[in-house]
C-alpha cells in the first residue's frame, strides 16, 4: 500500500497538479481578449506588465495594500495561513528525507518541533477562518459547504500528517491517509477554486494591466492599490 | 406575451418608437409589460458562452467568499451593512447563478437581477480594488447590464436612453440645428459682455476640438457660454462640431454596447473630419468614461486611444493654469473650506486624481480632502444611471448618505465637482438632507477668479477705466 501511494499514485497526483496548473494557466492567458476585457495588452504591454508586476507585489507584502491595511486581523489570519501552508511541507525534515532517499537531494529542512509549531498554528488559523466565516455576517451570507470541503482538504494533510508523527493510534493508518489526503489536495488544486494557488497572480496580473495600461498607468497614477 | 408593445428585446431605433416610450408616464406600461416579458434562454446561454472569457469565468469561479470586498461598497455601508448588498452575494446571485443555470433563468428572476444591476451597483469599480484576487465586480455588472439589455429587462430610463443616442447621437433630443442654434445663440449672449468671444463651428485643423454632454444644450446653455469664456480668455484656437459633440453615453449605464459603438464613432468621425491637435470634454465623469477609456475598445481601436489626444477637462484646466494661460487673482481664491468630489469614472477609472489636486492649489485657500479620497474616493451615489431610474429613487437617495457624511466630515460648505453626474447627486443630497452646502462645477468659479487681460476686458468696465 504504502509503495503505491508513494509510487504511481503519487506520480499521478504531481503530474495532474503541474499539468492542470500549466494547462489552466494557458487556458486563462488564451481566454484573454483585449476587445472583450477593453484592455490593449500588446499594444502598452510595458505599461501593461508595470501595472501587473506592482498589483501582485502590493497584495503579496502583508499590509502592502488599502485592502490589507483595512482589515488587519484577516491580513494576519490570511498570511499566517498561507505562509504555514506552503512553508511547512516543502521545508519539513521527514518531505526532505523523502526527497533524499528518492531523487538524491533535498531542501534545507526545518526541525520537528518548528514543523510542530507551524502545523499547529495553521490549524489554529484554519479554526479562525471558520469562525469568521460563522459569525460575520457580510462572509456568512456568502459561505457555502463547497468553501468548508476545501478547507477541509486543505487542512486534512496537516492533521492526519500530525496524527502519525506523534504516533497517535495506528501509524500506519494515519501515515497513509496522510499521503492521500495530501495527493487529494494536489488533485484538487487545479480542479477547484484551490486553482487560485496560480490564478492568484494571472488575475491580479490581469487588473494590473487594466489599471496599467487603461485605468490611469499611462496618466502617471498607479496607485491604486 | 412573448415581447410587450414597449418592453421587448428590441433596441430603439426611431423617433416614432422612441416617442411612444417617453408618452409612457413613468414607464408604466413598460413596467407592466415587462412582467410578462418571457425570457430567451436560449439566446442568453449562447450569448453568454460567446462572451464570457476567461477574465470573467475566473471571477466567478476563484472567489474565495471571503467577504473583503464588503465595506468597498457604499451601498453596503449606506444600507446599514446588509449582508445582501456584499458585492460578492450581488453578483454571485445573479450572473453567477445564470451562468451556473446555464441561462435556465424565468421572468421573475431576470426582474430581481435588473433591480440588482441598476439599483444595488453603481459600477464605481471600488470593490475591485479591495479583493485580493482583483475580481472587478463593476466590470462585471457592467457585463450582467449587456445581458439584461439584450433580453428586454432594462429600466425604462435606459432604454430610452439608449433609444436617444440610437436616434439622436446624444442622451436627449437635441439635434444638429439645436445644438448650433445653441452655440450662437451662447456666442451672441456672452459676446456683448466679452468682446472677441466666439464660438467656433467645425473649423478645421483647431488646437481644440471641445465636445460636451447633451444636458448643456438642452437644460444649461450657460455651461457652453462659461466654457467659451475660458478659451477665449486663455487665448485658445478652439472649435465645436456641429456634429459629433455629445460625449456622454447613457447607452454604456444601459448595457447597449451596440449604442455604444454608435455614439463615439459620431464623435470620432468629428475629430477626424476636423483634425484638431487635441479633444477636451466638459466636466463629466462618465462622458470621459465612455469616449476616451472605453470608446476606442467599442469601436476596436487597436490602440485603446481615441484617433486624436484627448484631456478631460480637468486636464485643460491644470495645463493652463500651470502654464499661466489663464491666471488667478489670488485675493479672489476661495477663501472658505472647500472639498471636492473625485468622480469614479475619470479619478479611479483613468487616474486623474493629481490633475484636480493641481487646480485647487491654485484656487483654494482651504482646501480639504474628503476620507478616503482620490482613487479611493466613494461613488457620489447616483452613478451608473442610479440618479436617472425613477423607479430606484428610494434606492438612491438612501445611498447619498455615504456621500453626506464624507463632505459633513469635511466642514466644507462648498463642493466642488467637475462631473454632471456628482454634481446632480450632490444637489440632491443637499435638497434631501439639508446640510446646508453649496456645489459647483469649476467653470463658474474660474471665471469669477480669473485675472482678465486688459484687451479682453468686459467692454462696460473697459470703458469705465
Amino acid at each position: 500500500m504504502y509503495a503505491f501511494v508513494t509510487g504511481p499514485l503519487a506520480w499521478l497526483a504531481f503530474g495532474i497538479f503541474f499539468i492542470g496548473l500549466i494547462v489552466r494557466a494557458v487556458w486563462y492567458i488564451r481566454g484573454l481578449d483585449w476587445r472583450a476585457d477593453r484592455v490593449a495588452y500588446t499594444e502598452h504591454f510595458g505599461a501593461g506588465m508595470k501595472g501587473a508586476f506592482r498589483s501582485i507585489l502590493h497584495w503579496i507584502v502583508p499590509f502592502g495594500s488599502h485592502s490589507w491595511r483595512f482589515y488587519p486581523g484577516m491580513t494576519i489570519l490570511f498570511f499566517v495561513f498561507h505562509f504555514c501552508l506552503l512553508f511547512t511541507p516543502i521545508f519539513l525534515g521527514a518531505h526532505n528525507m523523502l526527497l533524499m532517499e528518492r531523487w538524491g537531494f533535498s531542501l534545507p529542512a526545518i526541525s520537528d518541533t518548528t514543523g510542530d509549531l507551524l502545523t499547529v498554528i495553521l490549524l489554529v488559523a484554519a479554526v479562525f477562518l471558520i469562525l469568521r466565516r460563522i459569525a460575520l455576517p457580510e462572509v456568512r451570507i456568502l459561505t457555502t459547504a463547497y468553501d468548508y470541503l476545501l478547507l477541509a482538504i486543505t487542512v486534512a494533510p496537516f492533521v492526519t500528517g500530525f496524527l502519525a508523527f506523534h504516533h497517535v493510534g495506528d501509524y500506519h493508518f494515519w501515515l497513509i491517509t496522510h499521503i492521500l489526503s495530501g495527493e487529494l489536495w494536489l488533485i484538487a488544486v487545479p480542479f477547484t477554486k484551490l486553482s487560485h494557488a496560480l490564478l492568484f497572480f494571472l488575475s491580479r496580473a490581469q487588473l494590473g494591466m487594466d489599471y496599467g495600461i487603461k485605468r490611469g498607468g499611462m496618466k502617471g497614477r498607479g496607485l491604486a492599490w | 406575451m412573448p415581447e410587450g408593445i414597449l418592453c421587448n428585446r428590441k433596441p430603439i431605433n426611431t423617433k416614432e418608437d422612441l416617442h411612444a416610450l417617453l408618452n409612457d408616464k413613468s414607464g408604466k406600461q413598460y413596467y407592466q409589460e415587462m412582467k410578462e416579458l418571457n425570457v430567451d434562454q436560449e439566446a442568453l446561454w449562447a450569448t453568454i458562452q460567446k462572451s464570457l472569457k476567461s477574465r470573467l469565468k475566473t471571477w466567478l469561479e476563484i472567489c474565495a467568499h471571503c467577504g473583503l470586498c464588503s465595506d468597498a461598497c457604499f451601498l453596503y455601508l449606506a444600507n446599514n451593512k446588509d449582508p445582501k448588498q456584499v458585492p460578492s452575494y450581488k453578483i454571485q446571485s445573479t450572473l453567477g447563478e445564470i451562468v451556473r443555470r446555464k441561462g435556465r433563468v424565468d421572468n421573475e428572476f431576470m426582474r430581481m437581477v435588473m433591480d440588482t444591476a441598476w439599483s444595488k451597483c453603481t459600477c464605481c469599480n471600488r470593490c475591485g480594488q479591495y479583493c485580493p484576487f482583483g475580481i472587478d465586480m463593476g466590470v462585471m455588472f457592467g457585463y450582467l447590464r449587456g445581458l439584461c439589455f439584450s433580453q428586454g429587462f432594462v429600466p425604462w430610463e435606459m432604454k430610452i436612453g439608449s433609444g436617444m443616442h440610437r436616434v439622436y447621437r446624444a442622451q436627449m433630443d437635441v439635434t444638429t440645428e439645436d445644438w448650433v442654434d445653441t452655440c450662437q445663440w451662447m456666442a451672441e449672449e456672452y459676446g456683448e459682455d466679452w468682446p472677441g468671444l466666439e464660438i467656433p463651428i467645425d473649423k478645421e485643423n483647431a488646437d481644440i476640438i471641445y465636445t460636451v454632454n447633451a444636458r448643456e444644450p438642452k437644460h444649461y446653455p450657460e455651461d457652453i457660454g462659461e466654457a467659451a469664456i475660458l478659451f477665449h480668455l486663455a487665448g485658445e484656437d478652439w472649435t465645436v462640431p456641429s456634429v459629433g459633440w455629445e460625449e456622454t453615453s447613457l447607452a454604456m449605464f444601459a448595457g447597449d454596447w451596440e449604442g455604444c459603438k454608435m455614439q463615439v464613432e459620431s464623435v470620432y468621425d468629428a475629430m477626424e473630419r476636423l483634425k484638431p491637435r487635441r479633444m477636451v470634454v466638459t466636466e463629466c465623469g462618465h462622458a470621459y468614461r465612455a469616449t476616451v477609456v472605453e470608446g476606442p475598445y467599442w469601436t476596436g481601436r487597436k490602440s485603446g486611444q481615441p484617433p486624436v489626444e484627448t484631456l478631460h477637462y480637468v486636464e485643460w484646466v491644470a495645463e493652463v493654469l500651470r502654464t499661466g494661460k489663464l491666471k488667478i487673482d489670488p485675493a479672489k481664491k476661495i477663501k472658505e473650506p472647500v472639498t471636492l468630489q473625485d468622480s469614479c469614472n475619470y479619478i479611479r477609472n483613468a487616474g486623474l486624481a493629481n490633475f484636480t489636486r493641481e487646480i485647487m492649489s491654485h484656487i483654494a485657500e482651504d482646501f480639504r480632502e474628503m476620507k478616503p479620497n482620490r482613487e479611493h474616493n466613494f461613488c457620489c451615489g447616483g452613478g451608473g444611471g442610479f440618479n436617472g431610474i425613477g423607479c430606484y429613487r428610494t434606492e438612491r437617495n438612501i445611498g447619498l448618505k455615504v456621500k453626506r457624511d464624507q463632505i459633513l466630515a469635511t466642514g466644507a460648505k462648498l463642493v466642488i465637482s467637475p462631473c454632471h453626474n456628482c454634481w446632480d447627486a450632490i444637489r440632491d443630497l443637499e435638497e434631501i438632507y439639508k446640510i446646508g452646502i453649496r456645489w459647483s462645477f469649476l467653470k463658474p468659479l474660474l471665471i469669477e477668479m480669473a485675472i482678465v487681460p486688459e484687451h479682453l476686458k468686459p467692454q462696460e468696465e473697459a470703458e469705465e477705466a
